[in-house]
Order: structure tokens, then sequence, then C-alpha cells
């Protein structure tokens, strides 16, 4: 029941684009078309659902104060978290190019679709973001419904932000298609209005903010 | 390089090449800091300190780092940079630091710092790539002035937390005027950034899109 609270809340409550705002740029820049934007959608969903994960048990396996306490006496003390940031992007660029390599060798087809976004995602904000999130959220009270309690939250949370994220830049990309058949004023055309869209979409998305499960 | 081009390098940025309305770069943190006027100063000081030493260490080695990996190179250095700024900010502001939340740390994926990095960085000398750095920072710190300033101001009529709009004339003392809750909350930054572009455009015809 805390897993479902905590996937709905990640899918339209704490949605990635419309209440975070990460992933701004490539959301931005790529949802012009549904189709490639369900391309770069799946691929975050993906990248995210290892990306989170790993870097949950490098938090709590590594990184936090007294993690390192299995190596024996002397390391109870040791506090390595002011490496997150380093750490985490290393792993994220570091996934990136496997996942890259695999699906190359084993799905080309899916390859030829997600080709050119996989090492864009490298520096999407919504991957790091994911990821600090998720390290903001370990210290959360259990009790809370946004706290990650375990690697089953964790992997739920990362499937729910990448639905959310999902489900924004196709929205998004469907209604820029048919935004370029009405009469944009001049110096709006493009992405002013896209920005402007996006905050509509965001208000719109505010509504889900009273939904308690 | 003439010493016009120097000059063109730092206020370029700012009005007709600004890295958010006109190249769309590193709105996340853009958006996200701005509900007040402090922590938008604060992120923007941050963003130009590393995008400007990571356009200078970058521009140093760029002879010895090989194409392949370069991409890799680049975020070591720029997490090397954030964390320093990340520490610094734990260590003496340590309120802002835990307003700003992750958006710290995202500044290691800020597009601007790896837009620049690899538009500019890799192929000029040190000084013009110090430059570059300091006046896109300063290009994407005017729009979270600007956004963070009209936000707090009539999200909750005080600017750097003091009270400007005198107690009298609202609306719970007998005035006629109450605070824009609404300029708060997330939408509002995504409304403004689309508004202030479109004023820019409105007056700079050659960056309007067929």
């Amino acid at each position: 029941m805390e897993s479902l609270s905590l996937f709905i809340r990640s899918i339209f409550i704490d949605n990635m684009i419309f209440s975070a705002f990460l992933g701004m740029c490539s959301y931005l820049a790529v949802s012009k078309t549904v189709k490639t934007s369900v391309g770069l959608g799946a691929a975050v969903i993906f990248v995210l659902l290892i990306t989170v994960p790993v870097n949950y048990l490098l938090q709590t396996r590594i990184l936090n104060e007294g993690a390192l306490s299995w190596l024996g006496e002397g390391f109870e003390k040791v506090d390595l978290s002011f490496l997150s940031f380093i750490l985490f992007i290393a792993v994220i660029a570091a996934i990136v190019q496997l996942v890259e390599m695999i699906v190359e060798k084993f799905a080309p087809a899916l390859y030829g679709q997600l080709g050119i976004f996989l090492p864009l995602i490298a520096v999407n904000c919504a991957i790091m973001g994911a990821s600090l999130f998720m390290q903001q959220r370990i210290e959360l009270d259990p009790s809370d419904t946004k706290a990650i309690t375990g690697i089953g939250s964790a992997i739920v949370y990362a499937l729910g932000s990448g639905i959310g994220w999902f489900l924004a830049i196709v929205l998004m990309a469907a209604i820029r298609e048919k935004i370029s058949y009405s009469h944009v004023p001049a110096p709006l055309k493009g992405v002013g209005i896209a920005f402007i869209v996006c905050g509509l979409m965001a208000i719109a998305f505010m509504s889900f903010m009273g939904i308690k499960l | 390089m003439a010493q016009t081009k120097k000059s063109e390098l730092l206020t370029n940025p700012i009005n007709l090449n600004n890295p958010i309305t006109v190249q769309v770069l590193g709105i996340c943190s853009a958006l996200a800091v701005t509900v007040k006027l402090e922590p938008a100063i604060v992120m923007a000081i941050s963003v130009t300190v590393v995008t400007a030493l990571a356009n200078l260490i970058i521009s140093l080695i760029r002879n010895t780092i090989p194409s392949r990996i370069r991409i890799i190179v680049q975020l070591v250095v720029v997490s090397f940079l954030v964390i320093l700024v990340d520490q610094v900010l734990k260590a003496f502001m340590y309120d802002l630091d835990k307003a700003l939340s992750v958006y710290v740390g995202l500044i290691i994926t800020n597009c601007i710092v790896m837009g620049r990095l690899e538009a500019f960085a890799l192929g000029n000398k040190p000084f013009p790539a110090l430059l570059d750095g300091i006046g896109s920072g300063a290009g994407y710190g005017v729009i979270l002035i600007v956004v963070a300033f009209i936000r707090e101001f009539f999200g909750s009529g005080t600017l750097f937390d003091h009270q400007i709009l005198p107690d009298s004339i609202y609306i719970e003392n007998g005035g006629f005027y109450s605070n824009c809750g609404f300029m708060l909350n997330p939408p509002m930054a995504l409304i403004l950034i689309g508004i202030v572009i479109w004023i820019q455009r409105a007056k700079v015809k050659e960056l309007q899109e067929k």
C-alpha cells in the first residue's frame, strides 16, 4: 500500500517536470513530435530504473556515516557523503554507456529509435535529480509517504518518476504538434509558447495535490 | 583575438545570446530557485563560479583530452567544482544550502556548464574561455534575478525577506491589497519565463522563430 502511494505520488504530485522542473532542457528541445518524445521518455524510464537503485545501494552501503562498519573496526565513523555528487554522476555516465552498448548489440531496432537520445541522458538533470531526491528521502521519517525505506521503494520511486516524465513529455509533444497549426504571435513562437503551455499544464497537475492515498 | 571581441564575450550572453531565453539551457534550476531573491542570487553566483572555473580548467587541458572520453573528463572537473561550492555553502550559509536542496548538486548536469565547455572551452584559449564562462553565468543570473524579483515581490510582498509594502494597504488591515500567493507556486515560474522571452523577442526581432 505504501509503495502504491509512493508510486502515484511520484507520477502525479511530485512530477519531475511540473513540480521539480527536472530535465527541462531536453524536455523543451525534444518535445516537437510525439514519436521522438516517446523514444526519449522510454529511454529516461529505462535509465532511471537502473541508476536510482544502484545509487541507493551506493548511498546506504558505502557513503552514509557508519555504512562502512562492515570493513572492521575504525570504519564506524567514516562519512563519505560529500563524495556523493561525483560518485552518482560517474555511475550514471558509466551505466548510460553500458546500456548504450548492450542495446546496440542485442536490440538494434530499439537502438535505432533511442540511439541519439541515450548519450544525451547522461547529462539529463532528471536522472541526476532523481538520485539526489532519493538521497534526501532516505533521511526522512519512514512514516512519511515520501520516504524511501528500502531498495524496493527506490525502484518504485524510479519507475514512478520515469513514468511521470514520460507522461509529461508525450502530452507536451501532442500539444505542440497542434500548436504548429495555429496563429501564435511572432515573438512567442517556439520556446515562448512552449513555456506558457508547460506552465498551464503544471497548473492542471496541481489539482492532483489534494489526493491522499 | 581583438579587444572588442573580448568584451563581446562578456556582454553577448546577457542579451543576444542569453543562455536561458535564447539557447534554452539550464532551465531546470532557473525555475526552481526563483521563489525568493536571496537563493536566486546565491544560485546565480554559484553557477557563474562553476562555469567560469570549469571553462578555464578545461581550456587549459584541452589539448591533452582525448575526444572519446571528453564528456567524462568534463563531468569530473565540473563535479569537483560543484562539491567545493556545496561544501562552502554548507559551511557558511547552511540555511540557504538547505533551501537550494538538490539544485546545488544539479549544477553538475546544468546544461549551461556542459554546453559552454563543449561549444567554447574545447576550442579556445584559457582567458577568453574564462570570460565566456563569466558572461554565460551573468546572463543566467540576470534572468534568475528578474524572475525571482517578480515572484518574491508579488508573491509575498517582500524583497530579501524584508517587507516592502506597508501593512496598511493589506485587506486584513482595512486596505485593498493582498499578495498573489499563486506567484509562489511552480507553474508561475514557467509562465514568467515565457513572458520574459516574449518581451525580449518582441524587442529583438532577429531572435524570433519562424
